[in-house]
């Protein structure tokens, strides 16, 4: 066991090539910085309340939770708009949330309810909303890369401008379909930012034990792409470097890898024991919690006080146990919908 | 009505379906300026450019999952395998992507796509090249799959399949593509899970497709002469079947052979097969039989590989079996 390095607020600590210089990113506006931080907040306490209910038997199968992540999904959304896609794999609570779908049909999904997100057909890994251009949720490791690939290419065959964030794990670098994308993505000159969600283990496997090169950003490399490492407990830092590349992309059609430094504070999965690291490895991490990192900025900058804050958060905790309530108290699905939504 | 060559009809299907609908597109390996491994989308590169005719990389993962995600923002992507042999190498894509998205996403997304491409044996390229993978990928709710074997219905069914809102696999064949029949004149679509009725007979049923029905058309002339008149259904829509129209026809004839060029275990006939029983039992004559690939991976050697693909005279022994 090594130990990982910790953050140092250095934000971008690596390019595989330099980074354009576009300034900074436009400045969010007192409301949107709040709904940023209320929306990790949110998914920090779903995934509490997710956990509980786990323990308690009341989800079945798989449920990975992103506690540790949250700046990664929040930084980069707010980089972009609701009308660029984004597409993910399993660990997908967060970026479900991020993009619109309610804790209650969120709940609902996990319990198998009629009344989820979709329908109680996906579960905990295929979350997924279209209105907000949310195309899931994948549980095949990698099987993602290839089709963020497709909504990127699409946008631009439509020639809209747009960016397509396409979220991956570090186990999932190791994958061919994920190869074939990156190699696709710089020769056809295709808008999608890959986002490697670096939070050092592929299940119980350490980074170090599963890629030959520890520094996934340096895959680019192969493709002659661009590659960026940054840390990523920090929304602000997480903002900056993303819009950036989001840029590019529009301007120039210029796909990216973005390996975000994050760490996830939970099992992979709800049954694991956590024998591959050690419990001190993550209390040191959580002392750089991506939460209160932004929840301390917020409160440094004096726009908003801390009573307004704890209220803010008061509201969250009330929605979480009052949607999943709404949501344990939800039909489960008709027999007849297991054969409906198979063909168009 | 024209004569024209399979692989001509499938050209023209593509062509008049990208000139009607601009999100049509079409990825393969060599389809543009090499005009198409088998030529099948000669003069498309020309005419709708290289933004809508795309060379891609030996990379069918890639650029399956490229089209996948493109259709599920709403474009209508034609993917072209160079054989479906090579559909493998992106079964995931296909398997667990194209066909299980719609239903995961509790019917939030469509995938109105193609992946169309050569298949079959009988070329001596070998076991890796020879497949016939129809069943295969009949077995995933989600996709449909349809095997033309005639000229008409190439460009009828994979005009159809380019308008479908569903992932539909066209599974064409090399030894069809040169083939001459004769098509309808202007814009027209076979309709997907339809069978056709290729020749009425009264003693006998033939389930078939694909390039199978050339070879049951051809031992069906010699059965003439010795009497046996068997009734030809091509089933050119594997999945969705069309049971009516079989079990009609074993109503009548009160015997079944089946011949397709898909394995036999687990094959198409042997789920043709369980059905008729289980519909037509009190019709039948005579025990269902089927002609179909053997049990063996594709042999090299023209004298090995002629029969292990349905043949005219395993065709006629089985026929004579069942009549007799
Ligand atoms: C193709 C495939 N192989 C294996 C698995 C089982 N599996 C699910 S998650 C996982 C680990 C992936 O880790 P990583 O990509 O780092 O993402 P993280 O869980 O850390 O978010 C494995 C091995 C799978 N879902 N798909």
């Amino acid at each position: 066991m090594t130990q990982k390095p910790l953050p140092t607020g250095a934000g971008v600590l690596a390019t595989t090539q330099p980074l354009p210089d576009y300034g900074k990113a436009p400045e969010l506006s007192r409301e949107d910085r709040l709904r940023w931080y209320r929306l990790m907040f949110l998914t920090r306490k779903f995934e509490e309340r997710s956990y509980q209910s786990y323990q308690t038997g009341l989800i079945g199968g798989f449920c990975h939770l992103y506690n540790g992540q949250e700046a990664v999904a929040a930084g980069t959304f707010a980089a972009i708009t609701d009308a660029d896609p984004v597409i993910t794999a399993y660990r997908d609570h967060a970026h479900g949330l991020m993009r619109g779908i309610r804790p209650g049909p969120a709940f609902a999904e996990l319990y198998g309810r009629a009344t989820g997100v979709v329908k109680g057909k996906g579960g905990s890994m295929h979350y997924f909303n279209v209105d907000k251009q949310m195309y899931g949720g994948h549980g095949i490791v990698g099987g993602q890369t290839a089709l963020g690939l497709g909504l990127a290419f699409a946008t631009k065959y439509l020639g809209e401008k747009k960016v397509c964030f396409c979220y991956m794990g570090d186990g999932a670098v190791n994958q061919g379909a994920f190869h074939e994308s990156l190699n696709l993505a710089q020769l056809m000159k295709i808008p999608v930012i890959y986002v490697i969600e670096n939070n050092m283990y592929s299940m119980g496997t350490a980074v170090e034990r599963h890629s030959a090169p520890v520094e996934l950003y340096k895959r680019a490399l192969g493709y002659d792409m661009m590659g960026v490492r940054a840390e990523a407990q920090d929304f602000d830092l997480v903002r900056q470097v993303s819009w950036t590349l989001a840029e590019r992309a529009r301007k120039e059609n210029m796909p990216a890898i973005l390996e975000l430094m994050t760490y996830r504070y939970r099992g992979h999965s709800m049954s694991d024991p956590q024998y591959y690291r050690s419990k001190d490895e993550v209390e040191e991490y959580r002392k750089h919690d991506p939460v209160e990192i932004l929840r301390g900025r917020i409160l440094s900058e004096g726009t908003v006080s801390e009573k307004d804050l704890d209220k803010l958060e008061d509201e969250v905790r009330k929605e979480v146990q009052e949607s999943h309530e709404w949501a344990l108290a939800s039909p489960y699905p008709a027999q007849s919908e297991i054969y409906t939504d198979i063909y168009a | 009505m024209a004569k024209i060559a399979y692989r001509d009809a499938v050209r023209d299907a593509m062509s008049e379906e990208m000139a009607r609908d601009s999100r049509v597109f079409l990825i393969g390996e060599e389809v543009a300026q090499y005009n198409g491994a088998y030529k099948c989308s000669k003069g498309l590169l020309d005419k709708f450019g290289p933004d809508r005719v795309i060379d891609s990389p030996i990379s069918e993962a890639g650029f399956s999952g490229l089209a996948i995600g493109a259709a599920m923002y709403g474009l209508r992507p034609i993917v072209e395998f160079m054989t479906f042999s090579f559909s493998f190498v992106a079964f995931d894509q296909i398997v667990n992507n194209a066909a299980q998205i719609r239903y995961m996403s509790g019917g939030q997304i469509k995938i109105p796509m193609v992946f169309r491409g050569n298949s079959g044996g009988g070329h001596q390229i070998g076991a890796t090249h020879s497949h016939a993978p129809e069943n295969i990928y009949a077995t995933f709710p989600g996709l449909k799959v349809v095997v033309p074997a005639f000229a008409a219905d190439a460009k009828g069914l994979l005009k159809s399949a380019i308008r479908d809102d569903n992932p539909i696999l066209v599974i064409e064949n090399e030894a069809l593509y040169g083939r001459e029949s004769e098509v309808p004149d202007g814009d027209y679509l076979t309709p997907i899970g339809k069978a056709n009725i290729l020749q009425e007979g009264t003693d006998v049923t033939i389930v078939t497709h694909g390039r199978s029905c050339w070879t049951v058309l051809e031992a069906a002339q010699e059965l003439h002469k010795m009497g046996i008149r068997a009734e030809i259904i091509d089933l050119r829509s594997i999945k969705p079947l069309d049971w009516p129209t079989v079990f009609a026809s074993v109503r009548k004839t009160h015997n079944l052979v089946c011949v397709d060029e898909t394995k036999p275990f687990c094959g198409v006939s042997a789920q043709v097969a369980a059905e008729v029983q289980r519909a037509c039992f009190d019709h039948l004559d005579a025990p269902i039989l089927r002609v179909t690939s053997v049990e063996a991976p594709m042999p090299f050697s023209s004298a090995l590989e002629d029969e292990c693909i349905p043949n005219v005279a395993r065709i006629i022994e089985a026929v004579k079996q069942v009549v007799s």
